[in-house]
């Protein structure tokens, strides 16, 4: 698995996200409770603008700088005993992982939950290479059980419910119980823990990496990533370069915003900062460590207009905010980054040619961008986009093209204009009836396929002022 | 106090009676109401949609016809965004910088207007009947118009106020997008009409006609019984 996920088309996609019933209930009923959640903790810590103004501060000064605080990362990783390995694509970052496991004759990895990783089709990469490879996180391993791609950046399973779980554990674990939640996590434990005890390798994600002292953090509330991290002997986190803080209390501030906005929480249950390998006076850690510093397509990000994008902390405040999002599902989006911030970052990880529809999956009504914990201009990402596959891409369709440049002619003559404030009611007549339009021609059967065009008015306010202002004279 | 209306292209051509009631409402409260003939379209239809070469044309067209007003004042929370994102546009274009932060530095909405710069609360309008309302996502996060609406809806005499649940969501226009992706726009149109029904009002009111378009022209379709009525409308009955 890599970004892209399926193979069909976005229209297909679509239409099988709408009619997914129970996917798009538990889709509002989440979206719902993690919204409420959000503006909550941040009414709970008070200057929410203010954090949200910091936040974007911390990111953008990290990302103006990124190549010393990934040299002084890199430095003080290697200082504490573990490895660095920067890789410039997908590709290289599987292999040097490949050649981790294979050095250390390791047979079985397990991870915790990791976007990076899915994004490189790690798990497929290792799988190929011999490796037994099992997700912890409870939401990642019910899809990995079942083959299927996340549909959220944070709560991976949101479209999935305890019925259909329950019989995934039935189908692929032989679990004969029910489908209550505490019994399928209790299952879940049971089966993880002997997973958690036989594996040699663990692999992480990291949500930032703190440059000042090399640490790995891990926000979590399964614990999962604890276990992933103590009892295998080769510890291995893989993050996307951009994902890092300058100092410990740059990390205090943005692990504040990302929790807060992400689950509404003001801290999950466990915040694990991992720096480096096991020391002798040590009773825990890893003996051997590696930090892969992925790159794969961030660097041509930087020093462009979108560069903020690489600002996100992957808490999906805007994907919980979306309202197309919430009807069409998270798998709707073709990409393991779904939502607004998946529409804007997708095109430019892996181009516009299977991405192209992204950037017009919303209204711009900027809800993604007022959720944003770091201020990322969401919406106005999806217009840069657009003017892109407009002008430079060439993707637009022929239609639209010839239509918005008699929009120009149209817009630039006060004649031409004023002439169409006066036609509109007769050129609409024949398709009008009862003062609306039910069926309307051309490219205005998009709207009235779904609703009704009102008909435009009688008297247009032109020709009303011009004839109020000749009473008001005389 | 003089003031050039923006009647926006959508108002000019499909609903003229809410020019007339923005015109009317400025005069009541004292203004002198000019129209400069010479002004179209704020660009945003091809601006949104990723043509920026031909939206410049509508937007200088624009920087043309209000190049003499002392304050403009439209019946909507998008247009006028849009008017506010123009210095953004020609930033660093020695021609037409300075006529983008100044057409967008004297542009407002039209409750704005009437409470931030006027400080007008009360038009002294009379209404009967229950009423909700729908805060365009433009008005609301992009030009930053909140209370204004609110403050002068509750103090319009008879007029019973019912809340919009999830008022914040979007309706589904999006301009281009209702035409471009109208499956999707269907089910958010939809999701917006059940909670209009969901108030029980007998009139939708907003601040935006392209999101009242939608939304009505979804209701109609759907038989629903509630009217749709521009805030203008409302104010100046």
């Amino acid at each position: 698995m890599s970004i892209r996920i399926g193979t069909n088309s976005f229209e297909q996609r679509i239409q099988e996200g709408i009619k997914n019933d129970f996917m798009r209930g538990a889709v509002s009923s989440a979206q719902g409770r993690f919204r409420s959640g959000r503006l909550k903790a941040a009414e709970e810590l008070g200057n929410w603008e203010d954090w949200r103004t910091l936040g974007e501060e911390i990111r953008n000064h990290t990302m103006e700088n990124l190549d010393y605080y990934l040299q002084q990362l890199s430095d003080q990783v290697s200082k504490r005993g573990g490895n660095v390995f920067f890789a410039e694509t997908a590709e290289e970052a599987n292999e040097y992982i490949q050649n981790v496991i294979k050095n250390k004759n390791g047979k079985k990895v397990v991870k915790s939950k990791s976007m990076v990783t899915e994004e490189i089709g790690l798990n497929k990469a290792l799988e190929e290479a011999g490796s037994e490879v099992v997700e912890t996180d409870l939401g990642e391993w019910i899809l990995q059980l079942d083959e299927d791609p996340p549909s959220h950046i944070v709560t991976p399973a949101l479209h999935k419910n305890k019925e259909q779980i329950r019989e995934t554990f039935a189908a692929k674990k032989g679990y004969d119980k029910t489908d209550k939640p505490e019994e399928l996590a209790l299952f879940a434990r049971e089966q993880l823990r002997k997973d958690f005890l036989s594996a040699d390798i663990g692999i992480t994600g990291c949500n930032f990496a703190v440059a000042e002292s090399g640490a790995v953090t891990l926000v979590t509330n399964e614990g999962n990533a604890r276990l992933v991290t103590s009892l295998p002997d080769t510890q291995i986190s893989v993050m996307g370069m951009e994902r890092l803080v300058p100092t410990w209390e740059d990390l205090e501030v943005l692990v504040s915003l990302l929790t807060r906005s992400a689950v509404g929480q003001k801290l999950t249950s466990y915040v694990t900062s991992l720096t480096g390998t096991r020391l002798e006076d040590e009773v825990d850690g890893p003996e051997e460590f590696h930090l892969v510093i992925v790159d794969n397509g961030r660097s041509k990000i930087l020093g462009t207009e979108f560069q903020s994008a690489l600002h996100c902390i992957r808490c999906a405040a805007c994907i919980n905010a979306c309202p197309v999002y919430r009807h069409v599902g998270g798998h709707s989006y073709g990409s393991i980054y779904p939502g607004p911030i998946g529409a804007v970052l997708t095109p430019l990880l892996d181009g516009y040619e299977d991405h192209k529809e992204l950037p017009y999956a919303s209204t711009l009504c900027a809800a993604c961008t007022e959720a944003c914990p770091v201020k990322i201009p969401l919406h106005e990402h999806l217009i840069r986009h657009r003017q892109i596959i407009v002008e430079k891409e060439n993707k637009a369709p022929k239609g639209e093209k010839l239509a918005m440049k008699g929009f120009a002619k149209w817009g630039s003559s006060p004649a031409a204009y004023k002439m169409s404030t006066k036609m509109a009611r007769t050129a609409l007549k024949p398709w009008t009836k009862d003062e609306k339009i039910e069926n309307g021609p051309g490219p205005m059967k998009g709207w009235t396929n779904v609703r009704d065009f009102p008909a435009p008015s009688k008297q247009s306010f032109r020709s009303w002022y011009k004839t109020r202002k000749k009473g008001d004279e005389s | 106090m003089k003031v050039s209306l923006f009647i926006t292209c959508l108002c000019d051509i499909m609903s003229s009676d809410v020019g007339k009631d923005t015109v009317e409402i400025l005069e009541k409260v004292g203004c002198e109401v000019d129209f400069p003939e010479l002004q179209t379209c704020c660009g945003q239809p091809a601006y949104n949609s990723g043509y920026l070469k031909e939206s410049k044309e509508s937007m200088k067209q624009m920087m043309r016809a209000f190049k003499d007003s002392e304050y403009v004042v439209g019946p909507s929370g998008s247009c006028v965004a849009m008017l506010h994102e123009y210095p953004h546009i020609f930033k660093g274009d020695p021609e037409w910088e300075e006529a983008a932060n100044d057409l967008a530095g004297k542009s407002y909405e039209l409750t704005q207007f009437l409470v931030d710069v006027l400080g007008v609360t009360d038009v002294g309008s009379k209404f009967k009947g229950t009423v909700t309302y729908h805060p365009s996502c433009h008005m609301t996060r992009l030009l930053g118009v909140k209370d204004a609406p609110m403050t002068l809806l509750e103090n319009v005499k008879g007029l019973e106020f019912v809340e919009l649940p999830v008022k914040e969501d979007c309706c589904g226009f999006g301009g281009t997008f209702a035409v471009k992706n109208p499956v999707i726009s269907e089910q958010m149109v939809q999701e917006k009409t059940e909670h209009v029904t969901e108030t029980g009002a007998e009139y939708l009111v907003g601040g935006d006609m392209g999101c009242l378009m939608n939304i009505g022209g979804r209701m109609t379709r759907n038989g629903q019984p509630v009217k749709v009525l521009h805030i203008a409308n409302i104010l100046n009955q």
